[in-house]
C-alpha cells in the first residue's frame, strides 16, 4: 500500500473506497467477535464463503466479517444488508438457505429470527430487536459497519478525519480544551476527567511523554474493551494519536491483556497496516507530527489494571502499585510524563473531535457525559454489551434492553463495577446510571460490569466470591490489603459454610473500614466495597447464615439439603440415575429416597427430576424429613 | 527547592519541598512508629503502620507518611482515635503472622493490640521487605526475593546466589523485624539443596 | 528447548530487559513452560538478577514453572460464569480430570487452570479446552468433552 502523504490524499483515497462501494448492493455481514468466535462463526465463514460460490453470488453480493456486535449470547450473528435482516444462532447448515431463500428470493427464514422472551415476538431487523432499538451506539456502533482487519472499511466509515482535522486544524492546547468542554471522564473506573490529565501531563516538563491504552480488562464480567479493541482497532488507534498530539508525546503502547488473543491480533494487522500507508511513524499525513506504537501483551494479573502498576509491568517489572503522588502524568512510564486512559476512553476521542464537544455535552447527565458501554450479563435474557446515554435508569436497561430475568425467577440485585463494586437492590432500580448516582448508591461504574443476579444467588457467597478473587488478584505488597482481605475471606467462607458466629459482622465492618482507608492503591481501598454494599442492602441473608444457618437463596452447599417429596415422586428413577454418590435409593413403584450421609449436594437430582414431577426440593435451615420406610413407599 | 511550611500535631514544621511526612514529622521530634522504612532504603510504604491523618485538598485522609509529600498548608495528626485504630487492627493482623516479634509486641502496648485476636497463621513473616530490598538497594546481590502475589506472596532465598553471597553478609538478620530467625530458617532451608552445577561435566574422555 | 532459539527472541526484543515479560512470554508459548535453563539464560543474557525473575514467574497467572499437560483446559470462574454455576463446572472437570485447578497430573494429561473472566461473559458458563470454546456448558456436558479428550491421549 502507498503511503498517505496528506490529508487531501487521505480524502481521495477515501473517495475511491467510496466509489467502489454501492450502499443499496447485498450485504451479508457475519460477527466475528471472540464471543462468536466461541460459537461457530470460523465454521459459519467456511460454509457462507462455500456457499456463496457454489450459487454464483460472489460477485453481486458483499461479504464482510465485522467485530462484535455485543449481542452476544445469540451468535453467531448474520446480518443482511441493505434492510438489515438480522438472523441469530446461525449455524454452517443455514447458510445455504439463506442465500437462496433471503438473498435471491427476498424471503425471510423465520425459524432465525429473534423472539421476545416474554411476549413471543418476533423482530426481523436488527433495529427493531429490542436489545439494540433502546441503545445509542455512538462508540461501540462502528462495529457491526466494518471488517476489523480493513483500513479500507474504517476509512469508509469516516476514519482518521478526525486525526487530519487535530493536526491541521487545531492546536495541542485546543484539543485539550475540546475534550475538557466535553466534560469526557475516565471510562476505566474512577470517573477522573479526561481533559484535565491530559492537561496535567501536557503541562508536566520534559521533553519525552508518553501515551498508553489500558486493555487490561480485568473485571471479571466486563468485556466491552476487548470488543472494541477487537472490533474497531483503528479507532482506538486514532483517539490514541490524538491524545498524543495534545500532550506532546511520540511515542504510545497498548497493554493488552494475556487472555485476549484476538484483540492483539487484530491490533497488530491494524498498527502494520497503519505504519504502511503512512498513518503512524514519521511526519504523519505531512503534518510533522511523529508517532509510533507498540503492543505489550499482559501476563495474567488483575492489579496490572491500575494505572501504576500497569506501567511497573511495560517495564518488565512485578506489578505492584506505587503511591500517587507522584501521578503518572508527571513521572510515569521510565519516569516520564505519561498518559493513561483506557480502551473506551480513547474510542470517545474521535467522536469528540469529529462532533464537537456540544453535541457530546449534550448527551448524558449534568456530571456525566456520552455514552457508557455496559456488559449486561448474569441472569438476564438479552446479555450482550449494551451502550446507552449516561442516565439511563437501571431498570430500562434490565428489563428493556435485557428483558427481564430468565425462567420465571425473580430479580434479586444488579451488581455493578466489578469486584471494586458493590450490588444495587430491586428498590432502587430506578437510579439514573451515571458516575455519581451509582457511587451514592454504594456501588460504582467501574469498568461498566453489569451483573444481574436472581433469587438463587446468594450474596454472602458473592462477597466471597469477589474477596476470594481479590486475595488471589491483590499483589500482596501492602499490609491492610493483603492482610484485612485474607481475614474477610476468612470470615466470609466461615458464614458460608455454616461455621458464622456473633460478631463477625462487626468484624467484618471493622475490617474493611480499615482495608479502605490505609490501603496503598485503588485495589485494597476498594477491595471491601462487595463487603459493604451487601451488607448494607442484604444484612438479613447474613443474620439468616449465621443465627439461623440458613441460606434464603438456598445456594451455600453446607446450609442446605435436598429431599424428595414423596407425595410428588412418581419412582422414574430418573435422579436415581443421575446420583454420582449413589445416595438416592428406589426402585420401580417404589418412592425414592436420599441418604443424607452419602449426599454430594451435587444438585444433579433436581436437575434430572422431570419438571412435569418437581419432586425433588432443597431445604434450608432446617433439617431434612426423616425418609419414609418400608411399605409406606410403595406407589 | 523551596520551602515548605505544614502543621504537624498543631506544630508549625518548615521542610524542604519532596520530603516526606515522615521525615518532616522527625525533624521536629515527632515520632512515628514504622516498620518497614530504613535509612539507607527507598520508601516503600508496605507495612502502613506510619499511617496518619492529612487534610490534603479540603479532605480529611489517612495517608502513609513514609511516602506522602509535604505540602504547604497540609495538616497533619499523628495521633487521632481513627490513626490509633487503624494502627492497632495492622498490628493485630501481623501479629497473626508474628507473635513473639518483641518490636511488634512494644507497638501492641501502645495501641492495644491483643495479639490473638485473629487465628495464627503459617508465615511468620510480615512482608515488609527489608531484607529483599537491602540486599537490592544496598548489597546488590538479590540473593533474597519476593515470590507469587497477594495472600501467597512470601520471600525465598535463590539458592545459587545465597550459596555464594550470604554466608559472609548476613546484614539482613537483625533487620528482620519479626526475628532474625525466620530468615535464618529460610536461608538454611535453601542451602540443604545444593544448586545445579552450571556447567555439566563433561562425558567424554577429557578431564573436565 | 536449546539457547539459540532462546537467543533468537531475546534478540528480536534486542536484548532490553524491559521486554523481559514479552521474552518470557514468548519462551512459554514457543516451549509450553519455562525451564530453569532458560530463566538462567535470560537472566545472564539481560543482566537482570534472579530474584526479578523468581519474582515475575511467580506474580504472573500465566507463567509455568513447571511442564504442561497435552490439554490445557482454562475454566472460567468470571462473575458472569460465576453466577451462571462455574463452580460446579469447575468441580466436575476436577472430578472427571482428577487434577485440581492449578495443577497438572504426573502423566501429563491435563492442566487444569481458572481464569477471573475470558471475556465471553455472555456465553456464561464458559470453558476454554485447548484453545476451543465450549460455551454455556452444564457440568455433564464437560465432563464428556473430557472423557473424549482423555480417550485420544491414551
Amino acid at each position: 500500500m502507498s503511503k498517505i502523504n496528506s490529508p487531501a490524499e487521505l480524502e481521495v483515497f477515501r473517495k475511491a473506497i467510496l466509489s467502489q462501494r454501492d450502499s443499496d448492493k447485498p450485504c451479508i455481514t457475519l460477527c466475528s467477535g471472540s464471543a462468536c468466535h466461541a460459537t461457530g462463526s470460523g465454521k459459519v465463514a467456511a460454509a457462507i464463503e462455500r456457499e456463496m460460490t457454489t450459487q454464483g453470488i460472489v460477485a453481486e453480493v458483499d461479504y464482510r466479517r465485522t467485530g462484535c456486535h455485543g449481542f452476544c449470547e445469540q451468535g453467531p450473528i448474520v446480518v443482511i444488508y441493505p434492510e438489515g435482516i438480522c438472523y441469530l444462532k446461525v449455524q454452517p447448515e443455514d447458510i445455504a438457505e439463506i442465500i437462496s431463500e433471503t438473498i435471491k428470493e427476498k424471503k425471510i427464514v423465520d425459524r432465525l429470527l429473534y423472539v421476545d422472551p416474554n411476549t413471543g415476538e418476533k423482530a426481523t431487523i436488527e433495529a427493531d430487536i429490542p436489545f439494540y432499538k433502546h441503545q445509542e451506539r455512538l462508540v461501540l456502533g462502528l462495529n457491526r459497519k466494518i471488517d476489523p482487519k480493513s483500513l479500507e472499511d474504517f476509512l469508509a466509515v469516516g476514519g482518521y478525519q478526525a486525526l487530519a482535522k487535530t493536526l491541521f486544524e487545531m492546536t495541542p492546547e485546543q484539543v485539550v480544551g475540546e475534550v475538557k468542554d466535553a466534560k469526557l471522564r475516565g471510562r476505566g473506573g474512577a470517573g477522573f476527567p479526561s481533559g484535565l490529565k491530559w492537561d496535567f501531563a501536557r503541562n508536566a516538563p520534559g521533553d519525552k511523554k508518553y501515551v498508553v491504552v489500558n486493555c487490561d480488562e480485568g473485571d471479571p464480567g466486563a468485556y466491552m474493551d476487548r470488543s472494541l479493541m477487537e472490533g474497531n482497532p483503528y479507532g482506538v488507534i486514532e483517539g490514541l494519536m490524538i491524545g498524543a498530539y495534545a500532550i506532546g508525546a511520540d511515542e504510545g503502547y497498548f497493554y493488552v491483556r494475556q487472555e485476549y488473543p484476538l484483540a492483539v491480533e487484530n491490533l497488530e494487522i491494524a498498527i502494520k497496516t497503519a505504519e504502511e500507508s503512512g498513518l503512524l511513524g514519521q511526519d504523519i499525513l505531512g503534518s510533522g507530527f511523529n508517532f509510533t506504537v507498540k503492543v505489550h501483551r499482559g501476563a495474567g494479573a488483575f492489579i496490572c489494571g491500575e494505572e501504576t502498576a500497569l506501567l511497573k509491568s511495560l517495564e518488565g517489572m512485578p506489578g505492584e502499585p506505587n503511591s500517587r503522588p507522584p501521578f503518572p502524568a508527571i513521572k510515569g512510564l521510565w519516569s516520564k510524563p505519561t498518559n493513561i486512559n483506557n480502551v473506551e476512553t480513547w474510542s470517545n476521542i474521535p467522536l469528540i473531535i469529529n462532533k464537537g464537544a456540544a453535541f457530546f455535552n449534550s448527551i448524558g447527565t449534568e456530571g456525566s457525559k456520552g455514552t457508557k458501554i455496559f456488559s449486561l450479563v448474569g441472569k438476564v435474557n438479552n446479555t450482550g454489551l449494551v451502550e446507552v446515554p449516561m442516565g439511563a435508569s437501571l431498570r430500562d436497561i434490565i428489563y428493556k434492553i435485557g428483558a427481564g430475568v430468565p425462567g420465571g425467577k425473580k430479580f434479586k440485585a444488579v451488581q455493578t463495577g466489578g469486584p471494586s463494586g458493590g450490588c444495587i437492590p430491586e428498590n432502587l432500580l430506578d437510579i439514573k446510571v451515571d458516575f455519581d448516582e451509582l457511587t451514592k448508591a454504594g456501588a460504582m461504574m467501574g469498568s461498566g460490569g453489569m451483573i444481574v443476579m436472581d433469587e438463587d444467588t446468594c450474596l454472602v457467597d458473592l462477597a466471597r466470591y469477589f474477596l476470594n478473587f481479590l486475595s488471589n488478584e491483590s499483589c500482596g505488597k501492602c499490609n491492610p490489603c493483603r492482610e484485612g482481605i485474607r481475614q474477610m475471606l476468612k470470615i466470609l467462607t466461615n458464614i458460608t459454610k455454616g461455621l458464622g458466629k456473633e460478631g463477625d459482622i462487626e468484624l467484618l465492618q471493622e475490617l474493611a473500614e480499615n482495608t479502605k482507608g490505609t490501603s496503598l492503591c485503588a485495589l485494597g481501598k476498594t477491595a471491601p466495597n462487595p463487603v459493604l454494599s451487601t451488607l448494607n442492602h442484604f444484612r438479613s441473608e447474613y443474620e439468616a447464615h449465621i443465627k439461623e444457618g440458613r441460606c434464603p437463596a438456598l445456594s451455600c452447599k453446607a446450609l442446605i439439603s435436598f429431599t424428595i417429596d414423596p407425595d410428588k415422586c412418581k419412582a422414574c428413577g430418573a435422579c436415581a440415575k443421575k446420583c454420582a454418590p449413589e445416595a438416592i435409593n428406589g426402585g420401580k413403584k417404589i418412592v425414592h429416597v436420599i441418604d443424607q450421609d452419602k449426599c454430594t449436594k451435587c444438585g444433579s437430582c433436581i436437575e434430572a427430576c422431570p419438571a412435569a414431577f418437581g419432586a425433588v426440593k432443597k431445604i434450608s435451615g432446617e433439617a431434612a424429613p426423616p425418609a419414609l420406610s418400608g411399605e409406606s413407599r410403595n406407589l | 527547592m523551596s520551602e515548605i511550611v505544614l502543621q504537624i500535631d498543631g506544630k508549625e514544621v518548615t521542610a524542604q519541598e519532596g520530603t516526606t511526612i515522615l521525615e518532616a514529622a522527625r525533624s521536629v521530634g515527632v515520632a512515628i512508629p514504622t516498620l518497614c522504612d530504613h535509612e539507607k532504603l527507598i520508601p516503600y510504604g508496605a507495612c502502613r503502620i506510619c499511617t496518619v491523618e492529612a487534610d490534603v485538598h479540603g479532605k480529611t485522609n489517612l495517608v502513609a507518611a513514609c511516602l506522602q509529600p509535604v505540602e504547604n498548608g497540609l495538616v497533619v495528626r499523628t495521633r487521632t482515635e481513627q490513626v490509633d485504630q487503624a494502627r492497632k487492627i495492622i498490628l493485630e493482623q501481623m501479629l497473626a503472622h508474628a507473635p513473639d516479634s518483641e518490636q511488634l509486641l512494644e507497638l501492641a502496648q501502645v495501641y492495644g493490640a491483643n495479639k490473638d485476636r485473629f487465628a495464627k497463621e503459617s508465615n511468620f513473616c510480615i512482608l515488609c521487605g527489608l531484607c529483599v530490598r537491602y540486599c537490592d538497594e544496598v548489597k546488590k546481590k538479590n540473593a533474597v526475593a519476593f515470590i507469587e502475589r497477594g495472600a501467597k506472596r512470601e520471600i525465598v532465598f535463590i539458592p545459587d546466589i545465597a550459596i555464594r553471597e550470604c554466608w559472609d553478609c548476613k546484614e539482613c538478620f537483625p533487620l528482620c523485624p519479626t526475628s532474625a530467625l525466620q530468615a535464618a530458617y529460610y536461608l538454611t532451608e535453601a542451602l540443604m539443596s545444593p544448586p545445579v552445577p552450571s556447567t555439566p561435566s563433561c562425558k567424554g574422555n577429557c578431564s573436565k | 528447548m536449546n539457547s539459540a532459539k532462546i537467543d533468537q527472541i531475546i534478540n528480536k526484543h534486542n536484548a532490553d530487559a524491559g521486554s523481559l515479560i514479552q521474552i518470557l512470554l514468548e519462551i512459554q508459548s514457543e516451549n509450553n513452560w519455562l525451564p530453569r535453563e532458560a530463566l538462567t539464560r535470560v537472566s545472564e543474557t539481560l543482566d537482570v538478577p534472579m530474584s526479578r525473575i523468581r519474582h515475575i514467574t511467580t506474580f504472573y497467572k500465566t507463567f509455568s514453572l513447571v511442564p504442561k499437560g497435552r490439554h490445557e483446559v482454562h475454566v472460567c470462574t468470571g462473575t458472569a460464569c460465576h453466577v451462571r454455576g462455574a463452580e460446579r463446572v469447575l468441580e466436575a472437570v476436577e472430578d472427571v480430570t482428577g487434577v485440581k485447578a492449578g495443577e497438572t497430573d504426573p502423566d501429563l494429561n491435563f492442566s487444569i487452570e481458572t481464569v477471573g473472566c475470558i471475556g465471553c461473559c455472555a456465553l456464561g458458563p464458559v470453558v476454554v479446552v485447548d484453545g476451543e470454546y465450549h460455551g454455556n456448558i452444564t457440568p455433564t456436558e464437560i465432563a464428556d468433552v473430557l472423557k473424549t479428550c482423555a480417550c485420544k491421549s491414551e
